[in-house]
């Protein structure tokens, strides 16, 4: 055990205060019995009953909902794919250059992925919506699902398909029945980080969504642009509570996973 | 006596399950096999011996489907394997990593391939079960892969690419993992089990050893090409050139020119030593460059010089290595070539006959090594 140190307490609550106090200061005031945002008038959950009876907010939240499960979905696939071929596919011309154009809109600023999107709706002529919103969710979050089982596909031993094909699998079944139970929690944590994002984008949302689809983040971000309301409040501490489930599981799992699979190797390195 | 000796190699009318036909496997520049052709019988245990990158676990690949050849045939009972994807070859493989379904229990694992077949539930049972009585893994079959020890998934690794009854079982550094002991108590179960099975085996291995204790016949491989492929036997007492005679045991070799040619060969290869004496059935031309190589074992060493021996030299104890069931005696030679002579010690040494530096004869028949030219 390391002695306590006043040096060492006060950086960490510094710095944990800096991140969490704002947040706190949210949660706190949506349990304000005042309608005035800036003034403690005593507890109350009444903005969470309210919240239910907003119709207008309801619509939003099913939207977010919808978009973010279709979105997740199919970025996982696709990234899964994308992760796959990346890594099976061993050293072919242009490679590096590939596999940074699957990692290149993670570091893209959103307005511009956004914007982009944007204007090749508007060229197909498509009629923005969920469905435009879902699509541009899918090209953003299929890349970080794609990391994420990328890096799991690297350490796959890949003898482990070759023996399901010698036994009799076509490669489709190979990767069906022992790649992918295999991978599976790096496939689940991807689509829970992928759902989380989709949760809580505004940026290329507000570009790529219609007059009639609007996004739970949009919503707070307009509403708020009126005035902060407490309702606004416990809307944002739900959300804040759902990010939070997802980000924490999705973790919980990749760690479970590299302990499991530790414990693997090195049953495997007794034997060696 | 003759009849019971199973040899389907000296028999012309022999049909070979598995054939090489000229197979040449290039990876880029690389040659990996170079114009390869050999035969392998049905029931043989077929050894690919090697050092690391000879082509051996190249060839392996091929015979599973995961490599295809550049040029040449493979033929398994006359068919060209070329266009049979791994999924559809009645060939089998147990790999060096084992690659044990690690989602799957011991028993979901031997099953695996059962189950691709879409055997009949209770065949599938029963068939699973009898691979486990083999394997002597019945306790373990609810159990994952990675709560059993080394040797016991060694042994699913195996039950699980014998379940499906192939034609051909490759098993591709088998015990590699596996300490001594258990390597060589596993070496006699895989025969067994071979015997009982009537699969034929083709292993990879670089340990020759263990191909000379489960092999029927040897294929020393060097360089992607076979150097010579016989039975363990005859690798050891017949090598065909100085690389085998290193590779396989410990090797005398001593170079030097013909003399006198025939089937009593005699060899001059030093200034003021007798000249070798030994029996060829191989024609050298007088004055070829020839190498003479003996097995330590097949030299022996003695205080005075014995009478009716073929060849007897003189020499200094160098160094004596005492390995317990034997010792090795290595002993200079005037012209400084040093000499291994290795005697059992099948009595306790309370008063060892030589020491250092002691003037020994060592001695040897005229039938004892070999004559080589390359």
């Amino acid at each position: 055990m390391r002695r306590f140190s006043w040096f060492n307490a006060t950086a960490l609550t510094l710095g944990f205060a800096f991140l969490y106090v704002p947040m706190i200061i949210l949660i706190v005031y949506s349990f304000n019995k005042s309608k005035l945002v800036t003034v403690w008038a005593g507890f109350s959950t009444k903005w969470y009953g309210e919240l239910l009876s907003n119709q207008a907010m309801l619509d939003a939240a099913w939207v977010t909902l919808k978009v973010a499960v279709i979105s997740s979905s199919i970025a996982t696939i696709l990234g899964t794919m994308a992760a796959y071929v990346m890594v099976r596919a061993g050293r072919f011309h242009g490679r590096t250059l590939f596999s940074g154009m699957i990692y290149a809109p993670l570091v893209m600023p959103e307005v511009i992925t956004g914007l982009s999107l944007l204007l090749l709706f508007i060229g197909l002529n498509v009629d923005r919506g969920v469905g435009t919103i879902v699509l541009a969710h899918t090209t953003f979050a299929m890349c970080y699902v794609s990391v994420v089982v990328s890096s799991r596909l690297v350490s796959f031993d890949q003898s482990l398909e070759e023996a399901a094909l010698d036994l009799g699998c076509s490669p489709f079944q190979a990767f069906r029945l022992v790649t992918l139970p295999i991978i599976a929690p790096a496939v689940i944590s991807g689509w829970l980080l992928a759902f989380t994002l989709s949760l809580d984008d505004l940026v290329i949302a507000s570009f790529t969504s219609g007059p009639a689809a609007t996004t739970l983040p949009m919503k707070i971000w307009s509403s708020v642009r009126l005035g902060v309301s407490p309702e606004i409040n416990a809307l944002s501490t739900i959300m804040i509570a759902l990010v939070t489930v997802g980000v924490i599981t999705a973790s919980l799992i990749t760690k479970q996973q590299a302990v499991r699979q530790r414990r693997e190797e090195q049953a495997a390195d007794r034997v060696s | 006596m003759a009849l019971d000796v199973f040899a389907p190699w000296d028999d012309p009318d022999a049909k070979p399950l598995i054939q090489f036909k000229n197979v040449t496997k290039r990876f880029g520049d690389f040659t990996a096999i170079d114009d390869l052709t050999v035969d392998i019988f049905e029931k043989e245990f077929f050894a690919l011996l090697g050092p690391s990158g000879c082509g051996k676990t190249t060839m392996m690949r091929m015979l599973a489907g995961f490599e295809t050849p550049s040029d040449g045939t493979i033929l398994l009972s006359g068919q060209d394997m070329a266009p049979v994807p791994p999924n559809q070859r009645a060939v089998n493989m147990m790999f060096q990593s084992y690659a044990l379904f690690p989602h799957l229990s011991v028993w979901e694992n031997i099953a695996f391939g059962l189950r691709r077949d879409k055997m009949p539930k209770d065949e599938m049972g029963a068939r699973v079960d009898e691979m486990l009585r083999l394997t002597r893994l019945e306790k373990f079959a609810r159990r994952k892969p990675h709560q059993i020890s080394g040797g016991q998934r060694q042994r699913v690794a195996l039950a699980r690419s014998l379940a499906k009854a192939p034609k051909l079982l490759l098993l591709d550094e088998p015990l590699g993992a596996l300490d001594k002991k258990l390597r060589q108590e596993t070496q006699f179960e895989l025969m067994d089990i071979q015997e009982s099975t009537g699969t034929t085996f083709v292993i990879v291995t670089h340990d020759q050893e263990e191909a000379m204790t489960v092999a029927s016949r040897v294929a020393v491989m060097d360089h992607g090409k076979i150097v010579q492929v016989a039975t363990p036997d005859a690798i050891y007492e017949a090598p065909n050139s100085t690389y085998v005679a290193d590779f396989i045991g410990d090797v005398n070799m001593i170079t030097g020119t013909v003399r006198a040619e025939g089937a009593q060969l005699r060899m001059t290869w030093a200034e003021g030593q007798p000249e070798i004496v030994g029996e060829t059935s191989k024609t050298f031309g007088k004055d070829q460059s020839v190498h003479f190589a003996i097995r330590p074992e097949k030299v022996s060493i003695s205080a005075e010089k014995p009478v009716d021996a073929a060849n007897a030299v003189q020499g200094q104890v160098l160094d004596i290595a005492y390995l317990g069931n034997i010792s090795t005696y290595h002993v200079q030679l005037p012209g400084g070539q040093v000499i291994k002579a290795q005697t059992a010690n099948n009595r306790r040494i309370s008063r060892r006959s030589f020491t250092w530096e002691d003037s020994v004869w060592l001695s040897w028949t005229a039938t004892a090594g070999v004559f080589l030219e390359q």
